[in-house]
C-alpha cells in the first residue's frame, strides 16, 4: 500500500449534522483499513454558529490532527473563509455555488468543485439536509474511492430510522459521487486511496474509551450530572449500562453525584462519576470525604478552559493543580491523565482497581480534546481476571469488634461492607479511631493520618512510570502530560524528517509524583521544552517543586485550541536557530 | 478495647439468631441534658426492635449536626458523611445493596438548608429508605444560629431583631414534591414517634418523618411545653384519611395553636430501584462481575 496521509474537513452551521458526517467519513476509512484521527470544533450553541470536523486518514498510526487540509467541504461561505488559510497547495474545495459564490480566481493553487449539493440532495434524498451525504459522496469521488463502505456505514448510522431514510441517504451520496465523476477535471488525483481490509480497528472517542475502561474495570454504579465535555460518558453508560450491570443515575447536581458514588462504594460496588472543572468544584467536598472515610472512588474530570463557565466547548489542561490540591487538609489521592484513547481505556481500568485496592479517591484528567476526538485504535481487551478482590472479613468477628480503620503496616485496613453478618461497619467523616468512633485524641489523630498516607507509599508498586518516546539521548527533550502527547509525537516525526532528533518524557500518572526518576532523567537532558495547554506551566511548576529542576523553555497554549504538531515544530526551529 | 460491647453467651446466641440485643455502644450520648435527641434515639431503637431488624442489616446515614453524633452511640452500620449530603450517600448505598435497611438521620439545616436540593430530588426519585428530619429549628451544634425552620420573628444570635424569612415547611414541601410517605412526630412522644418510624420503614419508597425536636439550649420558643400544649394526633381525629392529597396539604399548613402529628399522606408509587433491570435478580453488591461478552460493543464501535 502506498503511503496515504490526508486531511478532510467539513464546515457549516451548528445543527447541520457536521459531526455526524465527520463521523461517517472517519468510520468509512477505519473500516477500509486506515488509521484515523478526527477532531471537531463547535460553539456552545444548538443551532447556528460555525461547526467544523476534520478527519486525518493515514496508512500509519496517527496521533493527532494536522493544521493543513487537503479537502475542504464548505457548506457555507463562512466555512471557506475561516479555513482558507489552512488549505494545502493543490487542495480541493467542495462547495455549492447555487447557495453562495466564491471568487475562485483569488486562489490559483486550489481546485474548486462547484456542485449543487442541495439540489442533488432534494432530488435524490428528498430533503436538503441530506446535502452532507451528497458532499460525502463527492469526497469519495475526489479520493478515487468507491462508495461501498460509505454505504455500509450510512446504513449502520441510520438503521434505526428505517430503510427509507437509509436509502435516501445512500442515494444522496451516490448523487454526489456521480456528479463529481462526470466532471472533466477530477482534482487531487495524487491521492489514490484503496480499501485495505483485514486489519480490524475501532473508532472511539476518549470518553467512550473511559466508559469502556469502566466496564472492563468492573464498574457497577455511575451517578452523574451532565457537563460538557464529560457528558458522553454518561450517554455511553446510559446506553450500555443495563446490559453490563451498571446502574446509571442522572442526579440533581455534582454534590449528589459524588456523594452517591461514595455511598454505593461504601456499600461494596465499584463506583465512578465524571464532570468538568466546574462540576468538580462542587465535587471537591466529596473528594475529601472519600479520602477520610477511605472509600474507593474514581472521578473523571474532563477539562475545558476556565475559570467559571470559560470556553465550554473548547480544550485546556488548566486543572492539574486544582485536582492535585482540591479539598481542605491532606489525604492520599492518585491523579492520572491518559494521553490517547488506548491509554484512556487502560488507565480507567487500572484506576478503578487501584481505588479499590488502596481504598482512596482517584482522579482521571481528560480534556475536551481527548474526550471528544475520535481515534482509531486496536480492539480493547476486556480482561477482568486480574481484579483486586476485597478480602473477606472473617465471619467469627462479632458486632462491635470489627475495626474498619485498623492500623496496618501498608495502611490498608480490611474492608467489610454494611450487611456483613454479625458485624457493623462504621464510616465517619470526623477523625476517628480504628472502630470508626469520632475522636479528638492526639495520638489517634497522628496515627490515623500516618496510616492513611502509608497507602501512598504502598501503591507505588502498582504505579506506571513516565514513559520515554524517541531516542534515549537527544539534543531536544519534550516534557508533556496527558493529551499533549499526540501532537508532540507527530512533531517528533516531522523533526526527525528534518534531521532533528528528539525525545519525549510523557506523564500519565502525576500523583504520587515520581520525583527521583524524573529528576535524574531531566538532569541528563540538553534542551528541555515543556509543552502544556495552560497559562501557568503547571507541570513545569510541579517538576520544579518535586525535583528542583527548572524547565527553561515552555510552550504554553491557553486559547482553547489543542496543540498542532506544526506549531511545536516551529517552536523547536526557533529555539535551535 | 475501645468500642467493644461485652457480649455474654446468651447475647451471642441471640445475635446469631438475628435477634437484636443491645443497640448501644460503650459511648454515652453527649447531647445536652433534656435534648430532644434522647427521645428520638429511644424511639429509633424501639422501632428497630419492633421491626425485628438485625443490626447488621441496618445502615444509618447521618449528616452533620447534633443528630450526627449518633454514629458513636448506636451499634448499627453507619456512614456519617458531610453536612447536607446524607440523602445522596444513602441513595447510593441503597442502590448498591437494596437488601439494607437504610435510615437517614438528618437535621433541619442539613436536610432543608445545605441539602435542600437533594431533599426535593429524593422525593421525586423514590428510593426505598426512611428520612428522619431532626427539626430543632436551630443550628444548635454551631451554637444556635437561625435555621431554615426557625420561626419568622424569632430571635437568634444571627437574627437579633427576629428572623425575616418565612420558615420552610418540610411536611408541605414533601407532599408538594411527590413524597409517598409524609409524617410528623414529636421527640416528646416516644411511642408515637416509634410508630411513625415503623410505618415509615414499612412503607415501600422514600418516607419522610419531620420530627419536632426541642432544643433545650438554644430554642426558648419551641420548647417541650410549647409542643405538648399544641400537638394532636391526626390518627385520632375522626375521618382523617392519609390518602387525600389535598386534605394532607391543607393539614400540613396548620401550625400555631394546634400542630398535627401523625401520617399526613401516604401513597404507593413505583420504587426507583425496582425499575432498574440491573437490580432485578440480585443487589449490585451480590451480582458478581463476571466476564461479560464485550463483542457487541466492539462490533458497534468498529
Amino acid at each position: 500500500m502506498s503511503e496515504v496521509d490526508f486531511t478532510w474537513k467539513i464546515g457549516g452551521e451548528a445543527g447541520w449534522g457536521i459531526k455526524s458526517s465527520g463521523f461517517i467519513f472517519s468510520k468509512t476509512f477505519v473500516r477500509s483499513g486506515y488509521h484515523v484521527f478526527s477532531y471537531d470544533e463547535y460553539p456552545s450553541l444548538v443551532r447556528g454558529g460555525h461547526n467544523c470536523f476534520q478527519a486525518r486518514v493515514s496508512s500509519r498510526k496517527v496521533y493527532s490532527q494536522l493544521r493543513l487540509v487537503d479537502i475542504l467541504v464548505a457548506l457555507n461561505k463562512e466555512s471557506f473563509y475561516l479555513h482558507s488559510n489552512e488549505l494545502k497547495e493543490g487542495a480541493v474545495v467542495i462547495y455549492d455555488g447555487g447557495e453562495f459564490s466564491l471568487n475562485e480566481g483569488e486562489f490559483p493553487s486550489i481546485s474548486f468543485i462547484n456542485i449543487p449539493l442541495r439540489k442533488i440532495a432534494a432530488e435524490k434524498g428528498g430533503k436538503k439536509v441530506m446535502m452532507n451525504n451528497v458532499a460525502l459522496g463527492a469526497s469519495m469521488a475526489v479520493l478515487n474511492f468507491d462508495l461501498g463502505i460509505l454505504g455500509d456505514v450510512i446504513s449502520d448510522q441510520f438503521s434505526d430510522k428505517g430503510e427509507d431514510v437509509v436509502l435516501a441517504n445512500i442515494e444522496s451520496a451516490q448523487g454526489g459521487y456521480d456528479y463529481v465523476n462526470a466532471l472533466e477535471r477530477k482534482a487531487l488525483d495524487k491521492i489514490v486511496v484503496r480499501a485495505n481490509p483485514g486489519e480490524g480497528r475501532m473508532l472511539v472517542t476518549g470518553n467512550e474509551a473511559v466508559a469502556m475502561g469502566g466496564l472492563a474495570g468492573g464498574l457497577q454504579f455511575y451517578p452523574a450530572y451532565p457537563m460538557t465535555p464529560a457528558s458522553s460518558i454518561l450517554h455511553f453508560l446510559s446506553r450500555w449500562g443495563e446490559q453490563y450491570g451498571v446502574a446509571v443515575v442522572q442526579v440533581e447536581d455534582e454534590l449528589s453525584a459524588v456523594n452517591m458514588a461514595i455511598g454505593a462504594a461504601f456499600a461494596g460496588v465499584r463506583s465512578m462519576t465524571a464532570t468538568s472543572g466546574g462540576g468538580f468544584c462542587l465535587m471537591t467536598e466529596g473528594l475529601g470525604l472519600a479520602g477520610m472515610t477511605e472509600t474507593p472512588l474514581v472521578i473523571v474530570v474532563s477539562q475545558r478552559p476556565g475559570p467559571a463557565t470559560g470556553l465550554p466547548t473548547w480544550t485546556e489542561q488548566g486543572d492539574l493543580r486544582f485536582v492535585l490540591h482540591a479539598h481542605q487538609g491532606s489525604f492520599p489521592r492518585v491523579v492520572a491523565a491518559p494521553g490517547d484513547v488506548a491509554e484512556a481505556f487502560e488507565v480507567t481500568r487500572q484506576c478503578l482497581d487501584m481505588a479499590e485496592k488502596y481504598q482512596l479517591p482517584v482522579i482521571i484528567l481528560l480534556d475536551k480534546f481527548l474526550s471528544e476526538s475520535y481515534e482509531s485504535t486496536d480492539f480493547f481487551k476486556f480482561d477482568q481476571t486480574k481484579f483486586h478482590q476485597v478480602e473477606k472479613v472473617k465471619a467469627d468477628k462479632v458486632r462491635g469488634d470489627y475495626q474498619r480503620y485498623a492500623f496496618t503496616s501498608d495502611g490498608v485496613s480490611p474492608r467489610a461492607f454494611p450487611g456483613h453478618p454479625g458485624i457493623v461497619v462504621r464510616a465517619n467523616s470526623d477523625e476517628h479511631d480504628p472502630f470508626g468512633f469520632s475522636t479528638e485524641e492526639i495520638e489517634v489523630r497522628e496515627k490515623m493520618m500516618e496510616k492513611r498516607f502509608r497507602k501512598l507509599e504502598s501503591l507505588k508498586v502498582d504505579l506506571p512510570q513516565p514513559r520515554l518516546y524517541g531516542q534515549d539521548e537527544a539534543p531536544i527533550t519534550f516534557v508533556a502530560w496527558g493529551t499533549t502527547k499526540g501532537a508532540v509525537l507527530e512533531a517528533q516525526r516531522i523533526l526527525l524528517g528534518e534531521g532533528i532528533s528528539t525525545n519525549l518524557v510523557h506523564f500519565v500518572y502525576l500523583n504520587p509524583f515520581p520525583s527521583e526518576v524524573v529528576g535524574r532523567r531531566l538532569e541528563q537532558c540538553h534542551t528541555v521544552i515543556c509543552v502544556e495547554g495552560n497559562y501557568d506551566g503547571l507541570l513545569a511548576g510541579l517538576i520544579r517543586e518535586k525535583t528542583g529542576f527548572n524547565i527553561e523553555h515552555k510552550f504554553l497554549k491557553y486559547d482553547g485550541r489543542p496543540f498542532y504538531p506544526e506549531e511545536i515544530v516551529s517552536k523547536v526551529r526557533e529555539l535551535i536557530k | 478495647m475501645r468500642g467493644v460491647v461485652e457480649l455474654d453467651d446468651k447475647m451471642l446466641k441471640e445475635q446469631a439468631a438475628g435477634v437484636p440485643t443491645d443497640l448501644n455502644t460503650h459511648n454515652q450520648p453527649t447531647w445536652c441534658p433534656g435534648c430532644g435527641n434522647f427521645g428520638i434515639f429511644t424511639a429509633l431503637k424501639n422501632a428497630f426492635l419492633e421491626l425485628s431488624l438485625d443490626p447488621s442489616t441496618i445502615l444509618c446515614v447521618e449528616g452533620i449536626g447534633c443528630h450526627g453524633h449518633v454514629v458513636n452511640f448506636l451499634q448499627v452500620n453507619h456512614f456519617e458523611g458531610l453536612h447536607g449530603r446524607p440523602l445522596p450517600i444513602a441513595q447510593g448505598a441503597k442502590l448498591a445493596n437494596h437488601e439494607l435497611n437504610v435510615f437517614v438521620l438528618t437535621g433541619d439545616g442539613d436536610c432543608l438548608g445545605e441539602g435542600g436540593n437533594h431533599f426535593l430530588h429524593a422525593l421525586r426519585r423514590n428510593v426505598d429508605l426512611v428520612c428522619l428530619i431532626h427539626n430543632n429549628q436551630r443550628y444548635s451544634l454551631t451554637t444556635g444560629q437561625t435555621s431554615p425552620t426557625t420561626e419568622q420573628g424569632d430571635r437568634t444570635k444571627t437574627s437579633l431583631k427576629g428572623v425575616l424569612e418565612k420558615p420552610v415547611n418540610p411536611v408541605a414541601l414533601a407532599i408538594a414534591s411527590g413524597g409517598g410517605f409524609v409524617a410528623r412526630g414529636f421527640a416528646g412522644d416516644v411511642d408515637h414517634l416509634a410508630k411513625m418510624i415503623v410505618a415509615a420503614h414499612r412503607h415501600k419508597g422514600f418516607a419522610v418523618v419531620d420530627i419536632l425536636q426541642p432544643c433545650v439550649t438554644f430554642n426558648k420558643l419551641n420548647t417541650f411545653d410549647y409542643f405538648l400544649k399544641r400537638v394532636y394526633k391526626l390518627g385520632e381525629q375522626e375521618g382523617y384519611q392519609p390518602n387525600d392529597k389535598q386534605m394532607a396539604f391543607k393539614k400540613s399548613l396548620e401550625w400555631g395553636e394546634r400542630i398535627p402529628i401523625g401520617i399526613f399522606y401516604q401513597e404507593e408509587r413505583p420504587v426507583y430501584e425496582e425499575q432498574l433491570p440491573q437490580l432485578a435478580h440480585a443487589s449490585l453488591v451480590e451480582s458478581k462481575v463476571e466476564s461479560f461478552d464485550f463483542e457487541k460493543i466492539l462490533q458497534v464501535y468498529s
